[in-house]
């Protein structure tokens, strides 16, 4: 949206559109005015660098932690200290939830989702307007269109260039890191127990044999539940975090000194209060996968 | 119009406020009680409390996503 003036609603949606590149009867485009006509081959060319980055950015930490030479006597330091913490903070974790089954993917898994979770939600302690008006402007001074028209057409202003940050406020990002947990899921029920008991037991629950149309509506909406609850608890606690960034940067545009000062102070302990959140659902997100992956090896006794 | 969206995000809010606040009290009387009958029990009743209180906080959380959703976006 290009407008000159700048309203509350237009901030708020500048800063709630993804960069979205998709297939119009045209061609490829990036045109936020051409969303609509892109159907299914529809990116979001942003949240998708930024996940990509920020896992490129985990293997690098977590790679270049590790000593160049090991010695029996050379104690560890810094960065090494820190990934080790993780490493044990999190093998801790699927030792107590996962007990005797042995499952090599589960550890390294968690251990992903963990921390590649915890990273895309650091995004959001990142100032709100920060990197999409960087970007906007970067975007604008190396493609956008000036008087003589040259450029792309749709770069009027550094405006009217999208740019949301932090991956995990885009429900396609957190949705398919669920539905990914939930298809191993799947595979491992039918590997550890048998497709036959896997069927067994999603429909001779709760009520017997006798009903097993009912038994198997009941387990279905459980078991569909399950991965939505989990990408949406992940997307809507940040979501709603950085809504209520956006919020508090409001305060500091559109109103009088005080109210600003009062939002500057309530950006900081919203921020402190966001570290909890950020960490937390992280965490969550890591101890539901491998509480899933622990339940698909659990074999009942019927 | 506009009253309805505001109305509808106003009770989306509060009412997921209400369950939480119920579910995350409950959960930490228990959560103290549990530490005064067996004290040494604490950092693995602290892990499981903070697991617990995520997943509770999360509704409303959701709740809050959607209202504002509602009110600015739709």
């Amino acid at each position: 949206m290009a407008k000159d003036v700048m309203t509350t609603e237009s901030y708020i949606n500048h800063h709630l559109t993804n960069l979205t590149c998709g297939k119009t009867p045209e061609g490829w485009t990036c045109d936020p005015y051409k969303v609509d006509q892109m159907g299914f081959w529809a990116f979001h060319v942003d949240s998708l660098f930024w996940s990509v980055f920020l896992g490129a950015l985990f293997i690098l930490i977590f790679k270049s932690a590790m000593p160049k030479n090991i010695s029996a006597n050379s104690a560890p330091t810094g960065m090494q200290n820190f990934v080790e913490m993780c490493i044990e903070f999190v093998e801790d974790n699927v030792q107590s939830l996962f007990g005797s089954v042995k499952n090599t993917l589960i550890a390294p898994l968690a251990l992903t989702v963990f921390v590649w979770i915890l990273l895309m939600n650091l995004m959001d302690l990142v100032p709100v307007d920060f990197l999409p008006v960087l970007a906007g402007h970067i975007a604008y001074a190396v493609a956008g269109s000036g008087a003589d028209g040259s450029g792309v057409a749709w770069i009027t202003s550094p405006d009217s260039f999208y740019f949301k940050v932090v991956p995990t406020t885009d429900p396609n990002i957190t949705l398919g890191m669920a539905f990914a947990v939930f298809i191993l899921t799947i595979y491992y029920s039918i590997k550890v127990k048998g497709l036959k008991s896997f069927i067994a037991e999603l429909t001779l629950h709760p009520f017997g044999k006798y009903l097993i149309p009912v038994n198997f509506v009941l387990e279905m909406v459980n078991f569909i539940a399950k991965p939505i609850s989990l990408g949406l608890r992940l997307f809507g606690n940040l979501y709603a975090g950085e809504m209520i960034f956006i919020l508090i940067a409001l305060m500091l545009f559109f109103s009088s000194i005080p109210v600003g000062m009062l939002g500057f102070g309530l950006h900081l302990v919203w921020a402190l209060f966001h570290i909890l959140i950020v960490a937390l659902q992280a965490f969550i997100f890591m101890a539901l996968t491998i509480a899933y992956l622990a339940m698909a090896h659990e074999t009942e006794e019927h | 119009m506009e009253g309805i969206e505001v109305l509808a995000a106003g009770i989306t809010m509060g009412l997921s406020a209400i369950g939480a606040g119920i579910g995350v009290g409950v959960l930490g009387s228990k959560f103290i009680e549990g530490i005064a009958r067996q004290p040494e029990l604490a950092p693995f009743l602290q892990g499981r409390f903070f697991l617990m209180m995520g997943l509770t906080d999360a509704v409303p959380m959701i709740g809050v996503g959607l209202g504002m959703y509602m009110l600015f976006a739709l």
